[in-house]
Parts: C-alpha cells; structure tokens; sequence
C-alpha cells in the first residue's frame, strides 16, 4: 500500500513531498507488487528483486529497514535521489549505524530521510548521524518536531554532521562559575 | 577533581532545557508516556513502586563537597531526607514528583552535575576504582581516561538506543576495584614492554540472567585508540546484539553466542576505517583533561605518625576500625579512609541529609574537600593525615560512620528490592537487616575476617549477588518470597560467578543459614585462609551438606518480615 506524507522536513525547514513510499502489504511480493508512476521509494527487498527492471528509472529512491545493513546498497549508491531508512519503532537504534556507515564508510551524498517512527526528541541524533531528511510520523505536529533539530548547540564527539570531536575543534579552557 | 570548562555548562544546560519541555509535552499530553518513558530514563528518571525514583550520575565516583550539600539539598527539598548510594557509585533519591525533576536536574547543573544517561539502553555513567590516584597499588590513574570517556559518550548520536544498557568500568591498579570482569566493557590500564600506556580491553562481561564473566579482546590497546576502538565496538553491537528478546539483548549475549574471537575480528573490521581518524586521542587533550586530576597540595610527611601509632596500640576499636576502614596511600604520611555506610539498622547504602552534610564537611576539614563514592555502597576520604585519624574517627564515630565492617560481613551490598523496586521478587533491605543484627558482633566478624555477602531483590543482580562470596538472590514462589544462596563468587583479579547450593530458604531462616556457611568455614578453614579460599579449596559439597543437613527452626524471628 502505497503512502505518501504531504510535508517533510528536510534541510531544517518543513517542505512539500512528492516522493511516495512503497510499503508492501500482506499479499504482496517483491517480484509481483505493482510499482506506481512517479517518485518512489521502493524497499530494499524490491530493489533487489527487480534491479534489471527498474536499472535506469529515474528519479528513484530505496528504504532499508532496521535490520538490513549499508553494505547491501553500497555499490547502486549512484542509483538514488532518496535512501529512507525505516525506524519500526524509534527505540530501535540500528538505524543510526545504518545511517552512519552509508555517509562516512560509502560516502553517499544524497538525501537521506527517516521514516517510520520518527518523532521530535530524536531528531536530533538523527541528523547528527546523517539524516538531512525527516518524515514525521503522521499524528505528530511536524512543526513542533522541527524544534528537535537545535536541541543542543554543543556536542562533544565527532559523527557525521561534525567531522572533529571537541577536543580537536576548540580551545577548552577552565571556567570558574559566577 | 574535573571541572565543567563552558562547553560542558552549555550542554548540560542545554539538556535541563530539552528535559523541561520533554516534561511539559509529557504533561499536557503532546508525549505519550510510552514515547516519555524512555526520554525520562535517559534522564535517570525511574517509575517505582511508590513514587518516581531519579538516579544522578557520580561520574566514576568522585565529588565534590558542594556536590554532597546539593545532595543533602535535594534530599530535604524534593525526598524524604536521605539518598541511597549504589553498586554504580551513583546517588538514588526514592520519592521524587515529576513536576519537580527538571528543577532538580537546574539545581544540580549549579554544582556541575546531572543524570544523563544513569538508565535506558545507552552507555551508562562510567565506573571505576574509588581509589584512584591515592592507591599504592596504582599502575596508572585511570581518572582522566574515565573522564575523557564520559564525555565521549555523553549524548553520543549513535549509540543512545543500543540494544540494551551498556556499563564501561575502567581500573588502574594492580587490584581490581572496578568489578571490570562483569561489565560491558572492561578496561584495565597496563604498560606495555615498551614503557606505552594502553588498556587491556575485555567485552561481554555482566551479571543478571546470565552472568558472564568477560572475555579480552585486545590484550594491549594504546590509549590514543580508545575512543575510535570503543565506537567500533559500540557499533558491531547495535547492528547485531538481539532486539528480539530483552533478555538477550545484552553484549554478552551476542559475544557468547558468535564466539570472543569473531567478535573481536568484528571490531577490528570496523575499526579499520576511523583507527587514526579524528577521534583518535592526542596528548593535549590528555593533558587539557588530566591537569584536573593532579595531586592535591600535601604535605612532606613522615611515613608513620608517632601519635597515630600510639593511639592505635591504646585504643583497640580505633585499631578495629584502622585494620578495616582505611586504606594504604601512595604518599607518606597520608591514608584512604572508608566510611562506613552498613551501619546495622540503616539501609545499606542509605544516607540523611544531615550525615551528607556532615560528610561535606568532614572531606572539607581532612581530605581536600573530595569524596568518593565505592561499588560496595561506602564513601571515601581519599587523602587523610595519618595525625588526624584519630580525630576524624571520633567525629564520623558519632555520626554512625564508622562501623569497623569494611570488607566484613556486615558490609553488605544490597539493593533497593521489594521496598522500593518495582521489578523486585523479594525484599532485600530486611534481609541484610536481619543478618546485620545476627551478626553484630565487631569481635566476631574480625575473627570471620573478608567475607563478601551481597544481596539482590531479583536476578537483575543490582546487589552483585552472583560475585559476592555469598550471594543472596530474591526468588518468588508461588506469590511468596524465597531467598536463593550461593557461594563461591568473587569480585576483583580473580572474579568467579558463585554456585547456588541448594532450595531457596524463606526470610527468617536467613540468618540461620548465613550462621551454618559460618560454621563450616570456621571449622575447616586453615590458618589465614578466607572465607573465599576455603570455599575454593573444600568445593560446595560440606557447605550445602551443613546448612540443609537438619531443618532450620524458626524460633528467632528476624526483621519486618518476622511478623507476617
Ligand atoms: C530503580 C530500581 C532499579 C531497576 C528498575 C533496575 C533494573 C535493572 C535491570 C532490569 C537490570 C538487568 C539488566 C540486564 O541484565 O540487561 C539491572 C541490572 C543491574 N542494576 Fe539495576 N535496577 C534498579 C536499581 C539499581 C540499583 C539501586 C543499583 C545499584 C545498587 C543497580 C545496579 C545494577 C547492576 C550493577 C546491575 C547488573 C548489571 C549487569 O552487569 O548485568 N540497579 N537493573
Ligand atoms: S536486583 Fe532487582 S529488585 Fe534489586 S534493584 Fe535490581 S531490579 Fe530491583
């Protein structure tokens, strides 16, 4: 079944969407379900099945779920305008090492959004693993969740977002508390 | 002792602010409490059996005394006038409202402290020897790698929903003090041949369900390594440590079941592309955080005090409680002293707002105005003059904290249990009430000498029971509270799990069955051997044979449970 969010937030402001994801329903297969026109995210598992069909569709986007690994993807980068990574539910954190892997390990440039569970008060860790883009979960009040992203205006070790921990980045000086 | 620099005021700031408005949707409904839930726990913040419990983070166990007056500050302003110290080295308060917790977290961020990360599936607050920097068996002051650590994982965007909870202990000493071999991950500093300083590194260690003692996956790791060596670690386990089934989920789980050496080879994949990369430590960061560490200004000193050696042989329950409670020193004329939290009739652990305060003050007269907090629930003045022992003996004395029991039996670790937690199967406070009350005899416990008892509510293990040399563990039966014993386990260089010895025995036949471990062992035992030792010489066999040989008639009750 197909679902499509009208609003994502993506390079910290809230933006129109006009990518659908592909989800599968029950009764769906990889090799049989129906790809529709346009701007899709397939799964992963679709992809796979079907990489002679779809080699040269473009604009084309994928989405892993939690438990798939960036090394299955790794060498059809250049394939996708979008990669989603699938939170099942947002304490599922593989999705940050997922995240990680496909910037710095692979080097994927383009636009990578969390979808799912995604809700504000882990935004902030998404983007920091390299998240540029967000689709909120759909009764969440996107705006607010926007608010997520300036949580903290310091952080103390290196990831995506900051390629040199703290200690490398500033002078640290003793501070006496007034 | 470290000091926040800005940056380390601006993100704890900066976290009581995201707390406040976490609370404020909570409240008005924005957040579900299942999406709540776990945002509180990374702020320490627990659901209990009577009210919520907010656990604060003690950074490998040192304070300061305007952080112990904060303490005794919280306790009278927003508990019930006393906080509870743990196996984690952190402070618990029990009967916390929600509406008043980000207030506290502002009032802590005053003294430089918070409770980031003390619970949920993160790395938790670092652990480690509650003698570092002042033992005599120091190799190398683990302090400034521990501090270098908490702030590497403070807030670490990729690690904040691991599978599970994950501990890091870190050790200098030739002994062991951390209970590395039961966490996560174990470091344990060493030099190599060549004179460099590194870290023996050991994973998948941990108690609970399962208890497991770790295994080392790098004998030598250079320190400029740590922070890169750890993330690959880190990262091997939140791909593949098992979500499925929480009981599972843990490290050990994943490094038992594909095999230590797997595991390592892993790591080293993933290490191979961030070893050298920024994270990798330099000396000016070192030395930017070790300069906090330094020793305090003592003075030369001979090596023994002529006063303090007269005392000793004059007065024998100041030599008692020397014998037990302090502790060598590197520098002459100076002692570690421990104080003793496992008064009989308090809560292990347990301290008033008063006695915070007194403690405060105490540290600021004799020690530099430090404390530190110890895994075995006691405190420590780490830098004492041997000339004002006696002094300082006779005023924590009056306080009620200087039970001479340090490494004795009455010097229980227990947890909190049925009183206050909600995941307990049994009480536990009583129990360790009941056999101090047994056993209260100072004379008596010298002569039994080390002895490690340690007591857990349920099999999470938060009382260490499975390394304590006896270990007591709150099963349920049939709605009823039971009690499980083993012996044989052992924390430190030689850590073993202890061996259950047989069916669990109801609340009031506990001291009974700790006085038939005692028998044996003090029939059997050789000149100077520990209670540990002989148990390892003789095996379980004579111990379990004794102690279910003849019923255990209840004609002492013990404890609150007495009466039920
Ligand atoms: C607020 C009440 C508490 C709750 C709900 C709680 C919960 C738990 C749980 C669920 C575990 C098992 C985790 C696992 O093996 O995956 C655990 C383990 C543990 N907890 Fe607690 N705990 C509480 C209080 C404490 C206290 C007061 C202490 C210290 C006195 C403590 C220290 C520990 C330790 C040392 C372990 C063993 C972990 C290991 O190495 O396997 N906890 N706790
Ligand atoms: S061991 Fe069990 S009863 Fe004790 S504090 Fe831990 S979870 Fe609670």
């Amino acid at each position: 079944m197909p679902v499509s969010n009208s609003e994502i937030i993506k390079n910290r402001a809230v933006v129109a969407d006009d990518w659908t994801v592909l989800r599968l329903s029950e009764g769906d297969t990889a090799d049989s379900v129906t790809i529709p026109a346009g701007k899709v995210i397939l799964p992963l598992a679709v992809w796979q099945a079907r990489r002679t069909e779809l080699q040269g569709r473009t604009p084309l986007g994928v989405w892993l779920n939690s438990d798939a690994q960036a090394d299955a993807i790794k060498d059809d980068l250049e394939q996708f305008e979008v990669i989603g990574i699938n939170f099942p539910i947002f304490t599922d954190g593989r999705g940050y090492s997922i995240a990680f892997n496909l910037r710095t390990r692979y080097g994927y440039a383009g636009e990578l959004r969390a979808i799912g569970d995604v809700l504000r008060d882990q935004l902030f860790y998404m983007q920091r693993v390299g998240f540029n883009a967000f689709a909120v979960r759909a009764d969440k009040n996107i705006h607010d969740a926007l608010k997520g992203l300036t949580d903290f205006s310091e952080k103390y070790q290196a990831s995506w977002d900051e390629k040199t921990p703290l200690f490398r980045r500033v002078q640290r000086q003793p501070v006496t508390q007034d | 002792m470290y000091r926040y620099d800005q940056y380390d005021h601006q993100i704890v700031k900066e976290r009581v602010a995201q707390y406040r408005d976490q609370v404020r949707r909570r409240l008005s409904n924005e957040l579900a409490e299942d999406e709540f839930r776990i945002l509180r726990l990374q702020n320490g913040l627990y659901m209990q059996r009577h009210a919520y419990m907010l656990r604060i983070a003690v950074p490998y166990g040192l304070l300061s005394a305007p952080q112990v007056r904060k303490f005794a500050h919280i306790a009278r302003k927003y508990d019930r006038g006393y906080g509870h110290f743990t196996t984690r080295q952190n402070i618990q308060f029990n009967w916390i409202k929600l509406e008043e917790s980000p207030d506290i977290l502002a009032e802590l961020a005053t003294v430089e402290m918070h409770a980031i990360q003390t619970s949920g599936n993160c790395i938790r607050n670092i652990t480690s020897d509650e003698l570092a920097g002042v033992a005599a068996d120091e190799v190398i002051d683990p302090r400034p790698y521990a501090e270098i650590l908490r702030e590497w994982s403070t807030f670490h965007p990729e690690f904040a929903y691991l599978p599970r909870k994950f501990k890091i202990a870190i050790n200098g000493s030739e002994e062991d003090r951390a209970a590395t071999a039961v966490h996560d991950i174990g470091l344990a500093m060493a030099r190599n041949p060549a004179g460099d300083i590194g870290f023996r590194v050991m994973v998948g260690g941990g108690m609970g369900r399962t208890p497991i003692i770790g295994s080392v996956i790098r004998e030598f790791l250079p320190w400029q390594h740590a922070l890169t060596y750890l993330e690959a670690i880190l990262r091997v386990y939140n791909q593949h440590g098992r979500r499925d089934n929480i009981y599972k989920a843990r490290i050990k789980i994943l490094v038992k079941a594909i095999g230590a050496e797997e595991f390592a080879r892993q790591v080293e994949a993933e290490w191979i592309d961030i070893k050298d990369g920024p994270g990798t430590l330099t000396v000016e960061e070192l030395q930017r955080v070790a300069q906090y560490f330094t020793a305090p200004a003592y003075e030369t000193l001979p090596a023994t005090d002529t006063g303090f050696e007269t005392r000793k042989a004059e007065d024998k329950a100041f030599a008692n409680w020397i014998k037990r409670n302090v502790k060598a020193h590197k520098v002459a004329g100076y002692a570690a002293v421990i104080l003793s939290l496992k008064k009989t009739g308090v809560p292990p652990g347990d301290l008033t707002a008063d006695q915070l305060d007194f403690v405060a003050d105490l540290s600021e007269r004799y020690s530099f105005g430090e404390v530190r907090v110890t895994h075995e629930q006691n405190l420590v003045l780490a830098d004492v003059k041997q000339s004002e022992l006696f002094a300082l003996w006779q005023e924590a004395k009056a306080q009620g904290l200087a039970t001479p029991n340090i490494g004795l039996l009455t010097d229980i670790i227990c947890c909190p249990g049925g009183d206050f937690c909600s995941l307990a199967n049994a009480k536990s406070i009583p129990i360790a009430q009941a056999i101090a009350e047994k056993f209260d005899n100072i004379d008596f416990q010298h002569d039994i000498g080390d002895i490690e008892l340690n007591i857990s509510g349920c099999i999470n293990a938060c009382g260490h029971h499975h390394i304590g040399n006896i270990g007591i563990l709150g099963v349920d039966k049939d709605g009823a509270e039971w009690y499980q014993v083993s012996i044989g386990g052992a924390q430190g260089n030689n850590t073993s799990i202890g061996k259950i010895i047989g069916p669990s025995f109801s609340a009031h036949q506990m001291p009974a069955v700790i006085e038939r471990l005692l028998d044996v062992y003090v029939k059997q035992r050789t000149e100077d051997e520990r209670f540990i030792d002989t148990v390892q010489r003789i095996g379980v066999a004579p111990f379990k044979e004794f102690v279910y040989a003849t019923p255990i008639l209840l004609d002492q009750p013990h404890g609150e449970d007495a009466c039920v």
